[in-house]
């Protein structure tokens, strides 16, 4: 029987909410989960990563107990993944990933989809840089439909950035210094907005670009649009 | 130098090591799917196995030794002897040129100093399993005459996320070293290594008769380096990119395809599935139409049915063909229908290898109905077939000897394989869904079934949640010609299924039975016992990869001492500590490399290595945990023999000690 090793709120490394695959099986988050997401991890986590590693052979029963006391309001925290595990390459990984999001975007009904077009009618492609990689990505954003498969796809779209090791399972950091990052973006007026904030449709609207930053260099964005609004009407 | 290998185990009476390179250790005549760098490709039956053989350029350790370090190859010598009977070798010569493989070619070349000169100048292939082993000046200085490079790069483990970006493995400094040392170059293979768009402009100005590249899990060029490659290497024949991982260009996207000139007409493969990005239609279906030599064309998912079948009746002559999307790009009233696309296959009378499938639409798969019984490969990998969908395909196979598969097809696919395909020589099952908690479609009922239904298999890669050990010990009675058993039990440490034992039993009778075995993944909760059986038995063993799994240092020390022929050794997340590590103090340098993560070393034991063997390089990669400063364990652990000592492109969180 695996181990389940209750990892709490330290799967999500890019700032959206409900991101990181693993979130799926936690349910829904909020939004005003979105600032916990964003924080460094919390020692609970790290000593019981530690744990995996001092008793790797040993088997693991269920800690049950530990997640709800963790979790009392939340959704019982994702298993930590360990990073390249199962080693399938990121290569196939990546096809996989964009696959899955295909198919899901066709399997909604409501959708204007044209029919049997594999893309979107228009492309919506913003540039993706993260600091200290030395080069960019594009995606498009019409591709998903919502924060979760974006974050997916960027997490795995970046992943050769991670350093990860168990500790770190997978998250996304810095490659220089090894901070946590988060996910801002550039909207029409060319502020700089931490990504999650609005609807998606509107974000995929107005986002111009994409940039993954040092949390510490993320102070004094703009969190909120509602003042945005406000000012603009 | 390392000490020669006991004699005590029973092994067949071997070259002593002072006339044999230590680490030319010989590999086992390779089914060339088995090693070197097509493993990656799904088609191996056809590539010759002598090119692929995975020793270093021979006198590599046995240099210092016995030769002087700057012995110069070629005619009429250094000027430092006397000079040699020259008629003697250039009959000497003439009669090298047959030795292809490289493991001959590093026994001949320390016969005498006349034999290594013969044999420096007329190697045509030069092969190097480890770029940090050898510098390129010093390759460049021994061989006169190559015409091929096979280089390799980072260490496999890079393929899942484990070696930092900005490692290294560039291939800037041999593309400048080879430039005007061998301008007559053909062939570059490359595999997971960093090749820029200025390497691959360099490549195309330095060798105007260059004819074939590959690059396999490379990272760093675009469709710009790509361009220049197709419009600049006038005689190119080959081209194959196969998973790479290619830059977005900070402009408009590069129509590479349409960048190859009117005048190649010589095209014989073109493989690109990996490049995502949108391309020219016209410009390759032109490309096709004027190569009547092309026999292998894989492209990306941007290709429609529609399209794929105007690229078929250009070249009806190709044998491998890979399919793209697989499914209609039209209005539903528009799109072609799936017997028009069976006249296609129909047509395609030399088809023996396909592949693509990448967004399939499930109605258009009986198009490949005709020329399912001549196929001999087929690569399902990226394709979620149910088992209703692949059986009435893959009951036509009967010839198949390669079949990659995703494990959506169940243990009812599996048994389907089974019952028709009794020529398959290698399986691959890939989970859908790669994760640890994951349902897992297939198991231990699965490979019974293929164990039971091919028996000539030979290599064997299988991901599953669920396995027994009889199933195991079944297939290494049943399928005594394995060469490579890869099993991946995505849990971690999970045992028996059925009786809750550890997998050792298992793992022990593939290595005890399968005695051509040479490549070995273990998974599972696995104890000392297994690591014990593996250096009793694993005599033949050139690459192990551990996970999760051992109880003691012992494992490892097993491994060290048993495995004679171990050339790769990579373990992830076991508890291994510097005991276990120093246990493998002999053995190094008759390795090409030995990786370690997430194990339990300490700076104190890697340092002791680095210490002790001059001769290896030791790096060890920071991770970036939160106990910066006086952390004493080392998370990731790379040791590799070299020539040259530490490496100067060696990023800050690489300390080489």
């Amino acid at each position: 029987m695996a181990g389940v090793d209750v990892d709490v709120g330290t799967e999500l490394r890019l700032g959206l909410p409900g991101g990181g695959a693993e979130a799926a099986k936690a349910g829904k988050r909020g939004f005003e989960e979105t600032i916990d997401l964003k924080l460094t991890l919390p020692t609970a986590g790290m000593e019981e990563a530690a744990a995996v590693k001092t008793e790797p052979a040993a088997e693991k029963t269920k800690r049950p107990a530990e997640a709800a006391a963790a979790d009392a309001e939340k959704p019982p925290a994702p298993k930590a993944q360990a990073v390249g595990w199962p080693p399938v390459r990121s290569y196939r990984r990546n096809v996989m990933t964009v696959q899955s999001v295909k198919n899901k975007k066709e399997e909604e009904p409501e959708k204007q989809q044209p029919t049997a077009n594999a893309g979107s009618n228009s492309s919506a492609f913003v540039k993706v840089s993260m600091d200290g990689a030395p080069y960019l990505r594009k995606v498009d954003l019409n591709m998903y439909s919502s924060y979760k498969d974006l974050s997916i796809a960027l997490k795995k779209m970046f992943s050769t950035f991670t350093t990860g090791n168990n500790l770190n399972e997978g998250k996304l950091v810095d490659p220089v210094s090894g901070a946590d990052v988060v996910t801002t973006y550039e909207d029409k007026d060319g502020d700089w907005m931490l990504v999650g904030d609005v609807p998606w449709e509107m974000f995929v609207e107005s986002c111009k670009r994409l940039r993954i930053m040092k949390s510490s260099e993320a102070i004094g964005l703009a969190p909120r649009t509602k003042d945005k609004c406000k000012n603009k009407s | 130098m390392s000490t020669p290998r006991s004699s005590s185990t029973s092994s067949p009476p071997q070259i002593p090591q002072s006339l044999t390179l230590a680490h030319t250790a010989s590999s086992t005549t390779s089914s060339s799917s088995a090693s070197g760098m097509r493993d990656a490709a799904e088609d191996d039956s056809d590539s010759p196995p002598s090119q692929m053989s995975e020793d270093d350029p021979g006198g590599g350790g046995g240099e210092g030794d016995r030769w002087e370090p700057d012995l110069r190859g070629g005619n009429g010598g250094g000027g430092r002897w006397a000079p040699p009977d020259q008629v003697l070798e250039n009959v000497l010569e003439s009669v090298l040129e047959f030795l292809t493989a490289a493991r001959d070619r590093n026994a001949a070349s320390l016969v005498c100093r006349s034999w290594y000169r013969a044999e420096a100048q007329t190697r045509r292939e030069l092969f190097i399993g480890n770029c940090y082993a050898v510098s390129p000046r010093r390759a460049v200085e021994r061989f006169g005459g190559v015409r091929a490079v096979v280089l390799k790069g980072k260490p496999r483990f890079a393929d899942f996320s484990l070696v930092p970006y900005g490692w290294g493995a560039y291939v800037s400094p041999w593309v400048a070293a080879l430039g005007p040392a061998y301008p007559r170059l053909e062939r570059i293979c490359l595999k997971r290594m960093t090749v820029s768009d200025a390497d691959l402009a360099l490549v195309a100005k330095s060798f105007p008769l260059f004819k074939e590249l590959s690059l396999v899990c490379c990272d760093g060029f675009s469709t710009l380096g790509l361009a220049d490659i197709a419009e600049r290497c006038r005689h190119l024949r080959v081209l194959d990119l196969i998973e790479d991982y290619l830059e977005d260009e900070e402009d408009e996207m590069v129509d590479w395809i349409s960048k190859f000139p009117e005048s190649n007409t010589s095209l014989e493969s073109l493989v690109f599935d990996c490049v995502s990005v949108p391309f020219n239609f016209n410009a390759l279906e032109a490309l096709v139409a004027r190569s009547p030599a092309l026999r292998r064309l894989r492209v990306n998912h941007h290709v429609s049915v529609e399209q794929l079948r105007r690229l078929m009746a250009r070249a009806p002559q190709l044998t491998h063909l890979g399919t793209g999307a697989f499914r209609s790009e039209a209005v539903p009233d528009g799109a072609m229908s799936v017997s028009e696309l069976a006249t296609s296959f129909a047509a395609s009378k030399s088809l023996i290898c396909l592949s693509g499938f990448r967004e399939f639409n499930s109605e258009y798969l009986p198009a490949i109905y005709p020329v399912c019984a001549k196929l001999t490969s087929l690569n399902f990998s990226f394709a979620s077939l149910t088992s209703e969908e692949l059986k009435p395909i893959v009951r036509n196979c009967v010839n198949l000897r390669t079949f990659w598969v995703l494990d959506t097809v169940g243990d009812e696919g599996l048994k389907a394989v089974a019952e028709t395909c009794s020529d398959l020589r290698e399986l691959r099952v890939f989970p859908l869904d790669a994760t640890e908690d994951s349902e897992g479609s297939v198991s231990d009922v699965g490979l019974q079934a293929i164990s039971e239904g091919c028996p000539k298999l030979e290599s064997i890669l299988y991901f599953c949640q669920r396995m027994t050990n009889a199933a195991v010990i079944a297939m290494s009675k049943n399928c005594p010609d394995l060469v490579v058993f890869r099993l991946c039990i995505m849990g971690r440490h999970r045992p028996d299924r059925i009786t809750g034992e550890p997998m050792d039993d298992g793992f022990g009778a593939i290595v005890m039975n399968c005695k051509k075995l040479t490549r070995l993944s273990v998974s599972g909760l696995l104890t000392d016992k297994a690591f014990a059986y593996i250096g009793k038995y694993g005599k033949l063993i050139k690459t192990l990869s551990v996970a999760f799994a051992g109880n003691s240092d012992m494992s490892l020390q097993y491994v060290f001492e048993g495995c004679t022929k171990l050339q790769k050794l990579e373990v992830r997340d076991s508890p291994f500590g510097d005991k276990g590590l120093l246990s493998g103090l002999n053995y190094f340098y008759n390795m090409r490399f030995l990786w370690m993560n997430s194990c339990r070393l300490t700076m104190r034991g890697c340092s002791e290595v680095a210490q002790q063997m001059q001769n290896l390089v030791v790096e060890v990669i920071k991770d970036h945990s939160d106990d910066e400063g006086e952390s004493e364990t080392v998370d990731k652990l790379y040791l590799y023999r070299s020539l040259e000592g530490p490496r100067n492109d060696a990023p800050p969180f690489v300390n080489i000690l």
